[in-house]
């Protein structure tokens, strides 16, 4: 499937080095399909649980002004920790299409571009003005346009930054290496056979 | 000019130029285990694939293994089905799998480097992000997600963009009390936790030339925690004497040449590098962490530190505190701990356990402490015992356990209850990481652990020594 832009309302995250143990506990990874994960992102801070209740403030996940968004928005080095590809397929599940931000740990960016799931980097202060902009007006869309490089809502339109390569993916909807790397397996083999500990030194 | 380990492993790993830009990479060593590959088996079922070089790939069950009470089938449904799932994805497909009666079985980061699996020069990966334990051999290693597990499974091969490499040279002598522990998790607090997204960590420096392989792998374990999603070590003499005898290790005149690959894979003297960091042994103390990243530590003898603003840091600071129940400005040493933990793919090798148990012996448990002892494999637990490391820990009132995951993350039955205070020497204090939504980590070195059992608070270890 290609992907030019993407349309929809957003949804804040705030907050730096959000790790995949936050967006997905490990008890939810004992499940051997990704399915119904949607269920559980961030619950351990969200309403209904202990750690929730007790900080009170409401979750952006559990806001209704942001219900049915598809643009996430978060700061810097979002997703680290755990090489869990159960964060970003959760957050797809909840229907996030898209997510901009200051920068992204390196696994979790390369988990979710393989799953079709594109994470932008913004400049801190526009990521910034965006948050401000959508909780003072949840309702107005966004478009994330991956051709033209930009991100925009009514009034405000800043650069967006992907590497050459994950904007290619997206544009030709090449996104599923597994085919593209078994095209020439011959070569592959080639390879192998010549790395002293494939032979046997 | 010279080259890099990195570059040289990466060239010679090579493929080809992916129409996207990307390099393809042929992947030496696949490591597999139980719950990051049971969605990419069954996309290769699905398009009726093989998996390409089972002689490249190996598996094993480490993170929702009991440590207690192994019996088959566990109590816990879930993780029954999952176990099960890759025994048969294993059976099914022809994977190499050192299963729960096995006596090769441990966390994957464990029994990769003990086995003799894991080689200078190779590149591996893992459904892991811990993959990176493996640098220190002088491997190319790293974490992957499931979609990558499929790809490696099928083709052998991952699309990858380059990587940048920083050198951090760890120079003069480590004061006594100060471990391998100590210094990265330094390392991780002075670059940051996403100071090395897009680069390669070279650890390099006297100290780390005369670590030992386990030191090293301590170091390189948590790469990832700073953002680097490999970190390794040139192989070197004591590398060469590590890999001798191992099972899957090259033998005889092989090993010989073997040797003489090895070094010649190392970085050379004029190699350049993308960024140079330098870290004098001689101003570190042992480290704790007060916060919810593995950057947020500070030295035992210090202070927590004072949510100053509202803004960015500050808030992060206060968020961090909140959560701990600590107080900003207040001593580190005398935190009240619940739980002792001694494990975890970053300290649970053998000579983790006897540096902790140094400082058990002859000592007891505090009484309101749980504390617990979980070697990283099935043989070093053997080996240990070997020593009598497990009746020392007994004597003193530890739990002797089963290799496997347990509470570095709460995905089997070890986990922390409410808001308990945890001692641990595993790698990751995020909120909720040890299994309970409100549970709190400390992470310091297995000798500190010890420290903290006995003592029943954060203790500054060298004062037990
Ligand atoms: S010990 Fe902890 S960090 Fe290491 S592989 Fe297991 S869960 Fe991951």
């Amino acid at each position: 499937m290609k992907m030019t832009r993407i349309e929809g309302t957003a949804l804040p995250m705030r907050g730096d080095d959000i790790d995949t143990d936050r967006i997905m506990p490990a008890r939810y990874l004992r499940a051997i399909t990704f399915e119904g994960l949607e269920g559980h992102l961030f619950e351990d801070e969200r309403a209904g649980s202990a750690a929730g209740a007790r900080t009170g403030a409401v979750h952006p996940f559990d806001n209704p002004a942001y219900r049915g968004a598809s643009i996430l928005l978060v700061n810097r080095n979002f997703g680290s920790g755990s090489s869990r590809e159960h964060a970003p397929q959760a957050l797809q599940r909840a229907g996030i299409r898209a997510i901009v931000g200051e920068s992204f740990a390196e696994i979790f960016f390369g988990n979710s571009l393989m799953i079709g799931l594109p994470c932008v980097t913004a400049a801190p202060d526009e990521v910034r003005e965006l948050m401000e902009r959508v909780e003072e007006r949840p309702d107005v869309h966004l478009r994330v346009d991956f051709e033209a490089g930009t991100c925009e809502m009514n009034g405000f339109r800043c650069a967006i930054r992907l590497p050459g390569h994950a904007r290619d993916a997206l544009l030709t909807g090449a996104w599923d290496t597994t085919g593209m790397l078994l095209e020439r397996y011959e070569e592959v083999d080639t390879v192998g056979a010549r790395l002293p500990y494939v032979a046997g030194f | 000019m010279g080259k890099t380990l990195l570059q040289k492993v990466w060239d010679l790993h090579t493929v080809r130029t992916l129409p996207s830009g990307q390099t393809q990479i042929f992947i030496g060593l696949h490591l597999v285990h139980e719950v990051t590959s049971p969605q990419a088996f069954d996309a290769l079922r699905k398009r009726g694939w093989k998996v390409a070089r089972l002689d490249r790939t190996f598996a094993t069950s480490d993170h929702i293994v009991p440590t207690r009470d192994r019996t088959r089938p566990f109590l816990d449904v879930m993780a029954e089905d999952m176990m099960a799932a890759l025994e048969r994805n294993c059976r099914d497909f022809g994977v190499p799998l050192a299963g729960l009666d096995d006596d090769r079985q441990g966390i994957v980061h464990v029994i990769g480097p003990e086995l003799g699996l894991t080689q200078p020069g190779m590149t591996i990966a893992c459904g892991d992000s811990h993959t990176s334990t493996h640098g220190a051999f002088g491997a190319v290693a790293f974490g992957i997600g499931t979609s990558q597990v499929r790809d490696v499974l099928a083709s052998q091969c991952l699309a990858l963009e380059p990587m940048k490499v920083r050198r951090i040279r760890v120079t003069g002598t480590l004061p006594r009390g100060v471990y391998a522990k100590d210094v990265i998790l330094t390392i991780i607090n002075r670059l940051g936790v996403g100071g090395g997204v897009g680069y390669a960590y070279e650890y390099a420096g006297d100290i780390v030339g005369r670590m030992s392989m386990d030191e090293r792998m301590t170091i390189c374990n948590m790469s990832i925690e700073g953002g680097a999603r490999v970190g390794y070590v040139n192989p070197d003499q004591r590398t060469f004497e590590y890999m001798k005898g191992r099972p899957f290790a090259p033998s005889g005149e092989a090993f010989e040449r073997a040797k003489t690959w090895w070094r010649s894979i190392a970085s050379d003297p004029d190699a350049r590098y993308d960024d140079d960091v330098e870290i004098r042994g001689e101003e570190l103390t042992p480290v704790v962490t007060w916060g919810v990243n593995p950057g947020q530590s500070v030295s035992v003898t210090g202070r927590v530190p004072v949510a100053n603003g509202s803004g960015g840091d500050g808030q992060a600071i206060a968020d961090a505190l909140a959560y701990m129940g600590l107080h900003g400005g207040e001593a580190i040493a005398g935190t009240r701990v619940d739980v002792a933990f001694i494990g975890s793919c970053t300290n649970s090798r053998l000579s983790d356990l006897r540096e902790a148990a140094r400082i058990v012996r002859g000592r007891r448990v505090a009484p309101h402490v749980k504390a617990f002892v979980v070697p990283g494999s099935a043989s070093v637990k053997q080996a240990a015992e070997r020593e009598g490391l497990d009746e020392i820990f007994r004597a003193a009132g530890f739990e002797w356990r089963s290799a496997g995951c347990s509470m570095c993350l709460g995905m089997n039955p070890d986990k922390l209850q409410g808001s308990q205070v945890c001692a641990s020497s595993s790698n990751r204090n995020f909120k909720g990481r040890q299994g309970s939504p409100t549970g709190r980590t400390l992470l310091m070195s297995p000798a500190m652990v010890a420290a903290a059992a006995v003592t029943g608070a954060v203790t500054d270890v060298r004062e037990l020594v």
